[in-house]
């Protein structure tokens, strides 16, 4: 059987992030083609519908990431994110969807092997997780109230 | 119907090594609304932007996509060819294909794939553009300059020599920083006091500098062309206005047995105190740390002999606000603490010192006069081992990188010591001698065969005292990793340099990013060495890595050229990616419902309220508004925003979702 390769998003902020990854590739350190990069200005822009429309659009996980916390360009930007995650964190779990999915993490400008981690980390647990096709049907059950379709 | 032109770079061959290049611009040639696609060698070449010049004219383009390297690098490249050419500059969209995918992926149908993808995002993004037109922001025409050492007294001299305003804040008591605690320098030998306190004297009398010893930054806010700052000056206890500097209360003060910072603790110094003589400004503070009347009530003896009644014992700290433009990071760096070395003894042996120590021990203006005696019992060592590479290069005491001056100075430290002491000898225990500059290796040779040091390679491992004697234990790996054993009288430790203590909170208050070593780090390693990520703010000295005396005065000439360029304009163009609220034009329709829940995480003060009036003046709404001038466009407010009413150019809802369904559909 061929290995699953899963479809990964990761919103990632301007100043840290998307810097630390240009240094991974500066640095030619190697890894998985399954995850591609949005740009966002910062992590404090990256609203959840966000995260909601790429698992709609058939993502088998996310990363969300980030300045560490103090290093954000904007002075406070990751820290809404990260208090935005706490709460919208209890929100997913209530509503069945796979918080496992969905990997935080602060990489700054000067971590290029730590984003190469991020990165095959987040791929190998996602692979052995397997395919999100149960994030449609609880979007579905919720809109039209069918039953069984939450069963794993 | 969009008119999308894609450019594919081969970029030499750093993308066309792993990237089928021409295949990614035959595919993404067939997406919807690519009217033109092409691949080249150089895309950023000047034969490349005129290609896409020349395709944005001929087929009429509205949208270019350069699928090329990070945008961080080359974005205001194609964008101002972009503009050149007629097309609205922030229709221009770059997918990184290079450090995001060719450089780390192996080449196979993966990594071009993943390059379509990448194109692909940017097409279906750069559809949602909207042309918009730069922002202009006044510059404040004054540089803050944090940092009294070499690097910002070079930087501060050249800001104000173009004819511009600096406010210069320095933590200690004197500008002057370490070089102003060297004895002579490499590899001339001229001595540090004599070309730098000129240049001391010179930031305190130039009419266009302002100096705030004893302070520190406090608080920065704002951005290019615009920082407030907020600074503390820390309370000197003396009234300067007053004070002449005649130094008497330094001389009867009755604590006198304080370890004087500026002489390595080889000195003591009182409580009331000049850290030295050429100090500027040469007026004393009162360490209130140590001063009998701050820590018993009474004394005031300082008061009492004043003849210009300068002590104020009731001083406060006061907090002043300042608008710059720009800032010059010279903040310095620091050497290891003494708790690294435990196997050398440093710390617990009096005659094992750092080579900051040594500095003093051979200033003529040092606690001995500039004769070489060993702090213990002061007599002269006949026998010095002198330890380069003291925790730098060693992953075992978590600094991986080279210290970069302690080869020359150790090699200038033998020097002395053999001028000063004729019948001495001299060891070097060194791994590699890297003396890479003008005239280095040259004044390395000198030391070796004129002033007959004894270069060992090989590493220290231990360094014990017996009977009287500094027992250090080494290996000579030129003779095959012999063990050597050599009495010494005396150990001078070559010890790393390392970021400044505060660097990391410093790096926070002004918003700049720092490396894992809290060395301030540079936006391009090669191309933009004095600039940092943050817009306005620049690098000098051996606060971005350790550098010596030639490094850092080039580095701050280069950070105050770019000042000077700054403030060569009135006005800054600045992107307009910004937030905005929508509005239709009167009667005033908006989603926005004035909540202002946005209003309180702007860290910029940047939205306001507006009052929407009926004919007869009455306030029918309130609504957010945002001033394009402080917005830095970091999107929170967008994310925030219950309604949706508030979004922001270049990465808008509309944009963000087409990119994902673009990315996940192919």
């Amino acid at each position: 059987m061929q290995e699953f390769e899963p479809k990964i998003v990761a919103f990632v902020c301007n100043w840290c992030t998307y810097a630390g990854a240009d240094l991974t590739g500066t640095s030619r350190i190697k890894y998985s083609a399954n995850v591609k990069i949005i740009r966002f200005p910062c992590t404090g822009r990256i609203d959840f519908m966000i995260l909601m429309k790429a698992f709609e659009n058939g993502a088998d996980g996310i990363i969300v990431s980030g300045c560490h916390p103090n290093d954000c360009h904007y002075s406070t930007g990751n820290f809404h994110a990260r208090r935005r995650w706490i709460v919208f964190r209890n929100l997913l779990n209530f509503s069945g969807i796979d918080t496992e999915r969905i990997q935080f993490s602060w990489v700054s400008a000067a971590e290029g092997f730590k984003w190469a981690d991020v990165v095959n980390n987040t791929v190998k647990k996602i692979r052995e997780i397997g395919p999100y096709e149960n994030y449609n049907k609880i979007a579905v059950s919720t809109l039209f109230k069918e039953e069984g379709a939450t069963n794993e | 119907m969009s008119r999308i032109g894609v450019f594919v770079c081969h970029c030499g061959e750093n993308i066309s090594a792993t990237v089928n290049c021409e295949k990614v611009a035959k595919i993404t040639g067939e997406l919807k609304g690519v009217e033109f696609s092409t691949d080249y060698k150089y895309m950023c070449s000047y034969p490349g932007q005129t290609l896409i010049k020349e395709a944005i004219k001929e087929h009429k383009l509205d949208g270019v996509v350069v699928a090329a390297c990070s945008p961080r690098m080359h974005e205001p490249t194609f964008r101002k060819a972009c503009a050149e050419a007629g097309l609205n500059p922030f229709l221009c969209e770059m997918s990184n294909i290079r450090e995001h995918c060719s450089w780390v992926h192996p080449k196979d149908d993966l990594t071009t794939e993943k390059a379509q993808d990448l194109v692909r995002v940017m097409v279906e993004k750069v559809k949602k553009n909207k042309a918009l037109n730069s922002i202009k922001v006044p510059v404040t025409k004054t540089a803050l300059v944090i940092g009294g050492g070499i690097a910002g007294i070079q930087a501060a001299l050249d800001i104000a020599n173009c004819g511009h305003k600096v406010i210069m804040v320095e933590r200690q008591p004197s500008i002057g920083g370490h070089m102003s605690q060297l004895s002579e320098t490499f590899p001339t030998l001229d001595c540090s006091q004599c070309i730098l306190t000129p240049r001391m004297v010179e930031v305190a009398q130039h009419p266009n500098i302002t100096l705030h010893t004893y302070s520190e930054v406090e608080s920065v806010d704002g951005f290019i062309g615009n920082f407030k700052v907020k600074i503390r000056k820390r309370s000197k206890s003396i009234d300067e206005h007053l004070c002449t500097g005649c130094g008497l209360c330094t001389t009867k003060c009755p604590q006198k047995k304080i370890p004087n910072e500026f002489e390595r603790g080889l000195g003591f110094r009182p409580a009331i105190y000049v850290p030295f003589p050429q100090a500027v400004p040469n007026k004393p503070v009162i360490d209130r740390e140590h001063c009998t009347y701050y820590i018993k009530g009474k004394c005031k003896i300082c008061e009492i002999v004043c003849p210009t009644k300068a002590i104020r014992f009731d001083q406060e700290d006061e907090v002043i606000d300042v608008a710059v433009g720009a800032i010059v990071m010279a903040t310095g760096f620091d050497v290891l603490k003494t708790d690294y070395f435990p196997e050398y003894g440093y710390g617990k042996y009096a005659d094992v010192i750092d080579g900051l120590a040594f500095e003093r021990l051979a200033s003529a203006s040092g606690p001995t006069q500039g004769e070489i005696r060993r702090p213990s019992d002061g007599k002269i060592p006949k026998k010095i081992v002198f330890v380069a590479c003291a925790g730098s290069r060693d992953p075992a005491k978590g600094i991986e990188y080279c210290s970069k001056i302690c080869c020359m100075y150790t090699a200038k430290h033998a020097m002395l010591y053999k001028h000063k002491v004729h019948d001495g000898i001299p060891y070097v225990f060194y791994m590699d001698i890297r003396a890479g500059g003008k005239n280095y290796e040259e004044f390395v040779r000198r030391t070796i065969v004129e002033d007959e040091t004894q270069y060992i390679r090989g590493r220290v491992s231990t360094i014990y005292e017996k009977n009287g004697k500094l027992i250090v234990k080494g290996a000579d790996t030129l003779m095959g990793a012999q063990p050597v054993e050599i009495e010494a009288d005396m150990v001078v430790l070559a010890t790393a340099g390392v970021a400044n203590h505060g660097a990391e909170e410093l790096a926070q208050t002004v918003h700049i990013s720092y490396d894992p070593y809290k060395f301030f780090a540079e936006a391009h390693p090669k191309l933009k060495p004095v600039e940092t990520n943050t817009a306005g703010i620049f690098l000098a000295g051996a606060c971005q890595a350790p550098k010596d005396i030639p490094e850092s005065v080039a580095a701050a000439s280069g950070a105050a050229v770019k000042v000077a360029a700054l403030f060569s304009n009135d006005e800054l163009t600045r992107d307009p990616l910004v937030a905005v609220v929508n509005r239709s034009a009167p009667p005033v329709y908006s989603q926005c419902v004035g909540c202002f829940l946005c209003q309180s995480v702007c860290p910029y003060q940047a939205i306001e309220r507006e009052e929407i009036k009926n004919r007869n003046g009455e306030v029918i709404k309130t609504l957010a508004r945002v001033n394009e001038g402080l917005c830095q466009g970091c999107g929170t407010c967008v994310a925030l925003c219950r309604t949706k009413a508030i979004d922001i150019h270049g990465y808008s809802n509309q944009q963000v979702y087409t990119e994902i369904m673009a990315l996940l559909n192919d």
